[in-house]
């Protein structure tokens, strides 16, 4: 059950674009597709399912003063690792995400759960939190690459979905359509959440 | 005249933070007052551009005679690592005052995808070492311009009344959107 929790705060309340704005560069970058999206939390979340168990299974060995490098280190062996997996399997799609495949290795999320999780906690539950925070970033990336692909070129996931009559805005496959559609997804995340709130706060109020 | 379009084309066209989605964090984390902003773009330039030289010659006469060329990515990452920390102990040593004002910034910088991006892209694009070390410090100048800019623009924002929801991160991206429209124009430069 415990550990069930750990998966599933990664997926929606720390949720790491909407709620806690880590990993923001791959997010911004690589999301012109929904596939390509796809391709990037997956490999991000296998770098960090690995990163967390290994770090977990070793942080009673690791030193407090060399933590920072020897975290980098186990990180970017495992982007490494993916990488070449990815070059000898998906190749057409290996090229298209290119430079951000190894700056998966500075990708905050990972670093950030290294640090603030993976250390000080058991292996599986590292392993949940790895899996249930990778979750949610791929989850986030598809969304974000779905709305950018819908607008910006009139097809999700590489299937068409309008008629040839469809000019699709261009400018959200661009860079400005990343910040934009990612702002204003973000403010659409708070106003839910907060009506969510109000609405728990009005129950209990209507319950004492 | 290849080492002018690499300089232009580093500061405007292909800015790192607009165009190519480099440093975002912190783009978006330390641009909030002006004087932050400064301090952390020259730290920056400072570590990419000698990142850039370091990293080339790693790369040149390290990892490509000893057929290492898959330890790039662990090989660049340490290189920057100890070269941040280098800098802050040899800034420590020599000017306090410098150090007061950027350290804060410097063990930021070695998680800064800017600098990683850089030193591959470099390799990527087969640059010799002159060229490597100006696309470093032109990707660099244009990261600082970037965030500089955006920080006057935040701190001008703090007055105006923002949507509840759209405070802080929303506004904050809207607002770069409208940035990086504003540098597409560039891309008729080169």
């Amino acid at each position: 059950m415990n550990h069930f929790k750990h998966f599933t705060d990664g997926i929606i309340k720390e949720n790491p674009i909407f709620v806690l704005v880590l990993g923001m560069c791959p997010t911004l970058a690589v999301t012109t597709a929904a596939v390509n999206g796809l391709g990037m939390g997956l490999s991000t979340t296998a770098v960090l399912i690995g990163s967390n168990v290994v770090i977990s299974a070793l942080r009673k060995v690791i030193p407090d003063e060399i933590r920072i490098p020897a975290f980098v280190v186990i990180i970017a062996s495992f982007v490494t690792i993916v990488g070449m997996i990815m070059e000898a399997y998906t190749p057409a799609l290996y090229a298209t995400l290119g430079l951000y495949i190894p700056l998966i290795v500075v990708n905050c999320i990972i670093m950030g759960r290294a640090e603030a999780f993976a250390y000080s906690n058991t292996v599986l539950d590292s392993f949940f939190d790895g899996a249930g925070m990778g979750l949610g970033f791929t989850l986030s990336l598809i969304i974000l690459g779905s709305i950018r692909e819908i607008l910006g070129a009139g097809k999700i996931f590489g299937i068409s979905l309008f008629g040839s009559g469809f000019e699709p805005a261009l400018m959200f496959i661009m860079a400005p359509g990343a910040f934009l559609t990612l702002g204003l997804l973000m403010g659409l995340m708070n106003k839910l959440m907060k009506r969510a709130e109000e609405k728990k706060a009005a129950k209990e109020d209507a319950l004492s | 005249m290849k080492i002018l379009m690499i300089l232009v084309a580093g500061v405007f066209v292909n800015n790192f933070i607009l165009s190519k989605f480099l440093g975002i964090c912190s783009f978006l984390g330390v641009s909030k007052k002006l004087e932050t902003s400064v301090g952390m773009g020259i730290a920056v330039t400072f570590v990419m551009t000698m990142a850039s030289a370091i990293t080339y010659v790693v790369q040149y006469a390290i990892l490509n005679p000893c057929h290492l060329e898959y330890l790039q990515t662990i090989a660049f990452i340490l290189v920057i690592a100890a070269l941040v920390q280098f800098v802050e102990m040899v800034i420590k040593k020599t000017s306090p005052a410098l150090h007061q004002a950027m350290g804060v910034y410097l063990p930021l910088i070695t998680t800064n995808c800017a600098v990683l991006g850089v030193t591959i892209l470099n390799i990527q694009n087969s640059y010799n070492f002159l060229e490597s070390v100006v696309n470093g410090a032109a990707g660099a100048i244009g990261y600082t311009l970037a965030i500089v800019l955006f920080a006057g623009i935040r701190e001008r924002m703090e007055l105006s009344d923002i949507p509840e929801s759209l405070q802080g991160f929303p506004i904050a991206l809207i607002s770069s959107s409208l940035m990086a429209i504003a540098f597409l124009g560039f891309s008729g430069m080169i």
